[in-house]
């Protein structure tokens, strides 16, 4: 133990593996917020329920039907992409060309039935969901405990986010994606079936944000506003890395988990408030966000 | 049906919001001609383009191509019939490199150039693959423009102003281009402002003023008909 501050680095290291965890998951959102934005146009403010629903989806797999976290690790992000891709077809397709705040306010409007319904059947109080069999126990590494779901996490988060950042950098489909992201109409005319990508596009970005409601459910219970409590931070993530930005939105999630780890140790006073004030600096600095393109 | 036009425009009316920018404009091509659209700034040549690749959202007539009626067609499907667009704007795509410019046109159809082919038309460009599509020249970002059409298999080729802006020597190439594509059998609609180097190329002419085609005639006429395009040119 090495005093430091007088703080231990046992408490130093358990705060920055929560941070890391924490970072995951506002990679994980910020990411599908990323890639929607770009494509679609819309601020998806129904992001934190369909977090949730990710969540509650693995939850009924197990209950109702008894399948385990490695098939929901699946299913529930297709179930919520297919759900979110009826979504756009008979509402977001609607608001094309109209402005932002119409898809805002119809995104949240979303988010409060969702929640307001898993809130009448579920109450406020969280539903457990046990840590996989497979990645029970954890190991000690000398200077820290480390829980093997909460290593499993955040290796696959990553592991998930860089695969996405591949995909659309790197891939023949990536590239289509980014050429109906600058100039649709164009890209439409060679022949690129565009409002279908569109709502795969949506379905993509709403799984990713299931996904990481799997992923959470072991860790944090499934609660039906565990969605509405992350995804305040997860928009400030989303400032700070640059709207639209895909390795942007990567990076910030990561960083902006660990500061808020760190200030935990240091200040806990303000470990709530810290992403916030990161927010402000950018804004004042960089109003675009660290990664964003266009002034 | 041998003497069936491959592309048939008759009363195409069209609109940018609620102002009406064509007015029953006709005209047709047959395969494996070289016919160019000249006219004022404004006179809805572009319109005309957009309008027959479908990416005009406001639009009524009907345009036949190949024997299939695309007015109410949306611009993907229109594309697939075998129809490519390089438009005024070069529309390059600044995120993509020039190697994903160059692939991004999904083929519709055998019997498009190889990408050695292209490059034997535009060799800059087998230099630049790497380069993103905003680091090009404007000269470079024309070559791409025109080459990324050729690869898909479409039929008719629509290049719209393909020398605005470009140093002679360019102009030239590109000229020579088209030589070669319609050697190979493709269709060209082109649209420019130069008639002098069009005058070159085209098999036949059309003069749009206001949003109608006022008139036709092909190359052999066009020495009888100087004054008369001079005047609806404005030159």
């Amino acid at each position: 133990m090495i005093p430091l501050l007088g703080i231990t680095t046992q408490a130093l290291f358990a705060q920055l593996l929560v941070g890391l965890i924490n970072g995951a998951f506002y990679a994980l959102l910020s990411l599908g917020l990323a890639v929607i934005f770009g494509m679609l146009n819309i601020v998806n403010f129904a992001h934190g329920a369909l977090y949730m629903m990710g969540a509650f989806f693995a939850w009924f797999l197990l209950n109702a039907l008894h399948i385990g976290y490695w098939p929901a690790l699946v299913l529930a992000p297709l179930g919520v992409a297919i759900f979110g891709m009826i979504v756009e077809r008979t509402m977001l397709t609607r608001l094309q060309g109209l402005d932002h705040i119409y898809g805002l306010l119809l995104t949240f409007g979303l988010a409060l039935i969702i929640q307001g319904l898993f809130q009448n059947y579920f109450g406020s109080s969280g539903q457990p969901y046990p840590v996989p069999e497979l990645l029970k126990g954890g190991a000690n590494l000398g200077f820290m405990y480390l829980p093997n779901y909460r290593a499993w996490t955040i290796v696959f988060s990553l592991a998930v986010c860089l695969l996405t950042w591949f995909a659309i950098e790197k891939t023949r489909l990536g590239a289509v994606l980014r050429a109906a992201t600058e100039n649709p109409q164009l890209t439409r005319a060679f022949g690129v079936n565009v409002p279908r990508l569109i709502t795969l596009t949506y379905g993509f970005g709403v799984g990713l944000a299931a996904l990481a409601g799997v992923l959470a459910a072991p860790i944090y219970q499934v609660r039906p506003l565990m969605g509405a409590d992350l995804i305040v931070v997860v928009f400030a993530v989303v400032v700070i890395g640059g709207m639209g930005s895909i390795m942007g939105s990567i990076v910030t999630g990561f960083a902006l988990g660990l500061i808020e780890g760190l200030t935990k140790v240091f200040y806990p006073q303000a470990a709530n408030t810290v992403v916030f004030v990161v927010m402000a600096l950018v804004l004042l600095v960089k109003p675009a966000g660290l990664f964003g393109r266009k002034a | 049906m041998a003497d069936a036009p491959l592309l048939s425009v008759s009363d195409l009316h069209a609109f940018y919001g609620e102002s009406h920018v064509l007015h029953g404009a006709a005209l047709e091509i047959r395969e494996g001609e070289i016919v160019t659209l000249l006219g004022r700034n404004g006179a809805g040549k572009t319109t005309t383009l957009k309008s027959i690749m479908g990416m005009m959202a406001k639009r009524r007539g009907s345009i036949r191509f190949a024997g299939v009626e695309t007015i109410a067609l949306p611009s993907d499907r229109i594309a697939r019939l075998g129809i490519a667009l390089c438009p005024e704007e070069r529309g390059i795509f600044t995120t993509l490199n020039v190697e994903e410019n160059l692939l991004l046109p999904p083929r519709i159809a055998p019997g498009g150039l190889s990408l050695d082919e292209i490059f034997e038309l535009f060799p800059n460009l087998r230099e630049r693959l790497r380069s993103p599509g905003g680091k090009l020249s404007g000269g470079e970002q024309q070559m791409l423009a025109i080459g990324r059409i050729l690869r898909t298999g479409a039929r008719l080729l629509m290049l719209d102003e393909p020398t605005e802006g470009l140093a002679p020597v360019i102009i030239q190439q590109i000229a020579r281009t088209i030589e070669k594509l319609k050697a190979k059998g493709f269709t060209i609609l082109l649209v420019e402002q130069n008639f002098r180097w069009a005058s070159a190329l085209a098999d036949r002419f059309y003069v749009m003023d206001h949003g109608q085609i006022v008139e036709a005639f092909s190359s052999a006429e066009l020495p009888a008909n100087r004054d008369k395009l001079h005047a609806y040119l404005g030159v």
